[in-house]
């Protein structure tokens, strides 16, 4: 922060950023003065997102009620707000069974790595222009290289339980994970194409002028339908589809261990909510963020707001897709797609800078300048975007009369249920 | 700051373990790996060296970056020969694949 | 002669983590173990990676290779069940391979490291140079015509062969379709 002792008193008032020189001046030794600034930080970034969990469980219970025709959780507290409360309660008191055969290390190591993984992403989140746990310049590539490791506890915990269910589940899960990781690295270049820089805070302040959601719709769709099938949830949780493999990979884990899964799965819906606003939505960008830049918190925490509903409405709405067919649209629609994206996302920003529409470095936060380049950028995407779907539109004509076809040569068998295959 | 040839020690003695591995071990995958060793310790050798010697020129990092992209190639088409075998001889013991050995 | 700060510690208990996971690749029976020892020795370079202020490897370092190649290696093993546990870890020529890489260890400690023990880099370099360049100078190293534009391209056409090269390889002849 290269502060010194004139402007501590001044800064003082950001106290989050400048704990270390504050309590330097109030007379601490400067290393434990650091020590306690980054313990501190550390602290904040990993417990917030944790007891904003507690209260999205209700959010969400009481969403998916209101879906299903039910009151959802009414009994403990007022509301059923402190329903989560006791769930952790009732998760905490209950038998830690670990099965025979099981390999007793791995299998306490993966709800750990589950955890660890999704807090480790916090670390790069920009809540406001000056809070931000690091900035790194790699800031992309930390989130996608941390998420990689997620492959590795669906894998350890599926194979440690000693259960053949528990490893068909981890083997979908990884497939489906690997596989989605493509589309959405794909469709994060183009973000990182438009601002030039990896880091999250520099992809932030290149909104100002103009949401990337706006600029670019088909990476916003592509990133945030990749990062639903990450997370594993309807419509894409076949991993753990009750009906064929029961509870997917974490299927032997019980009680707290167990709780450290769902708490994961919870944070990490809530993780790419929040990221899904950093990328596209503008973060932090609002309304006075210039003169008060705290005010950046609740702009991102909103629009983090809107996402996450959209995603409550997603999974409790759409029916669960099968193996097949989430292999086909990733492989088939998502990454030919993110692959031509990215040439004509790069080939239009070129044609924007030739064409002298960009608009100029002081004016780069002025909706207006920038409506031109956003134009250009929108256009293309609308274009590909149709014509996908167009192609889309021919294949699932051809294959409906392909199974009419077919019904038509099985119809005139002999009645008599035989025929039925 | 810590000297280079720390560096290097725990890089030879990496991509000694590694070739022990290669030599020593049975499994094919166990030599795969010990293969993944043995590039990390060169990694480790030409990253070091950029960072101590020409921090500005880019060589050592590309170079780094190189070896990632062949042992990604070495990685996957091994395990598809690896699999092709077990197919076959329903075995992944390098001694029992000797086909080709006379 | 070495001071002990944050940077001395890190380097230690990330040689611990590279070495001892190297070790657990080599010496371990079970090999879902020995993928696991392998992450962390990677992991540990991936640190390293990190001290040496090239942070943009270290990410691609956990990306590639803890995110795929540990992840393919993982499921090798477990697509063929019966290699998990197998009797024999060491063939019968081992100690001939150990004495064999004692004395590679000794031969590249004299010829490599013995002319810089001691110092801190060669020429007497005492502080490491501040400039360091980041990822957007490997970018443009990478693809720049006095660079390295024309390994680049090799290298995204080997990774293509692997690729088909691996699927043709893998496949299942009798499948018939896919």
């Amino acid at each position: 922060m290269g502060l010194t002792g004139g402007d501590v008193l001044t800064t003082c008032v950001d106290f989050i950023n400048t704990l270390a020189p504050c309590l330097v001046r109030a007379g601490w030794h400067g290393d434990i003065a650091n020590l306690l600034s980054l313990l501190l930080g550390v602290v904040i970034v990993a417990t917030v997102p944790l007891l904003t969990v507690i209260l999205l469980i209700w959010i969400e219970r009481k969403f998916a009620a209101r879906i299903q025709d039910r009151i959802g959780p009414n009994r403990v507290g007022p509301y059923g707000l402190l329903q989560s409360l006791a769930d952790a309660l009732k998760m905490l008191t209950k038998e830690d069974i670990t099965p025979t055969g099981a390999d007793r290390v791995l299998f306490n190591l993966a709800p750990i790595i589950t955890f660890a993984t999704v807090v480790l992403i916090w670390a790069i989140i920009p809540f406001t222009p000056l809070h931000i746990g690091a900035d790194l310049s790699i800031g992309i590539l930390y989130f996608v290289a941390v998420g990689s490791i997620g492959a590795v506890k669906v894998m350890i915990g599926g194979w440690s339980s000693n259960n053949k269910y528990a490893l068909l589940g981890a083997f979908r899960t990884i497939a489906l994970i690997v596989s989605y990781e493509v589309p959405m690295i794909l469709a994060l270049l183009v973000p990182v194409l438009m601002a030039g820089s990896m880091g999250m805070q520099d992809l932030t302040h290149a909104q100002g002028g103009m949401w990337f959601i706006v600029m670019s719709p088909l990476a916003a769709i592509i990133f945030f339908i990749a990062n639903l099938a990450e997370t594993g949830r309807s419509p894409f949780d076949l991993l753990e589809a009750e009906s064929e493999l029961i509870a997917g990979y974490h299927i032997e884990y019980s009680g707290f261990k167990f709780g450290m899964f769902m708490a994961g799965e919870f944070m990490q819906v809530f993780t790419v909510a929040v990221l899904t606003a950093v990328l596209f939505l503008g973060g932090w960008w609002g309304p006075f963020v210039d003169q008060v830049p705290a005010l950046g918190f609740i702009w991102l925490g909103l629009k983090t707001a809107v996402v996450y509903l959209f995603m409550l409405l997603i999974r409790n709405t759409v029916p669960r897709f099968r193996i097949d067919q989430v292999m086909n649209i990733n492989w088939k629609f998502m990454v030919p797609l993110s692959i031509v994206l990215i040439l004509l996302q790069s080939f239009l920003l070129r044609l924007v800078d030739v064409l002298g529409l960009r608009p100029a470095p002081e004016l780069a936060n002025d909706l207006l300048a920038n409506l031109p380049q956003t134009l250009v950028l929108l256009a293309g995407n609308l274009v590909l975007g149709a014509i996908f779907l167009l192609l889309l539109q021919r294949h699932g004509r051809t294959l409906r009369k392909a199974d009419e076809a077919l019904a038509a040569v099985r119809e005139p068998a002999p009645a008599g249920g035989m025929a039925e295959a | 700051m810590i000297p280079l040839w720390m560096y290097l020690v725990v890089a030879a003695l990496l991509f000694c373990i590694g070739i022990y591995g290669v030599l020593a071990r049975r499994n094919a995958v166990a030599i795969l790996m010990s293969v993944e060793l043995m590039l990390n310790a060169v990694n480790i050798n030409l990253v070091a060296f950029w960072r101590y010697l020409a921090p500005q020129d880019m060589s050592g990092q590309a170079f780094a970056a190189f070896v990632f992209v062949i042992a990604a190639a070495e990685a996957a088409v091994g395990l598809a020969i690896l699999l092709f075998v077990y197919r076959t001889k329903r075995s992944v013991i390098v001694e029992d694949v000797n086909l080709l050995r006379w | 002669m070495i001071e002990l700060n944050a940077q001395t510690i890190a380097f230690a208990i990330l040689s611990a983590l590279i070495l001892g996971g190297g070790l657990g690749v080599v010496t371990t029976r079970n090999l879902v173990h020995g993928a696991l020892w392998l992450i962390l020795s990677l992991l540990g370079v991936a640190g390293y990676f990190v001290l040496l202020s090239a942070p943009f490897l270290a990410a691609v370092q956990v990306l590639v290779y803890i995110g795929a190649i540990a992840i393919l290696i993982v499921f090798a093993v477990m697509l063929t069940r019966s290699m998990t546990s197998l009797g024999e870890v060491r063939n019968r020529q081992w100690w001939i391979s150990a004495i064999t890489v004692v004395l590679l260890f000794l031969l590249l400690a004299v010829g490599i490291i013995l002319p810089v023990w001691g110092r801190g880099a060669p020429g007497d370099v005492t502080t490491l140079s501040a400039t360091v360049g980041g990822a957007v100078e490997l970018g443009e190293a990478l693809v720049a015509g006095d660079g390295f534009v024309l390994p680049f391209e090799v290298a995204s056409i080997l990774l293509t062969a692997a690729m088909i090269g691996a699927i043709v390889v893998a496949r299942d002849e009798e499948d018939g379709q896919a």
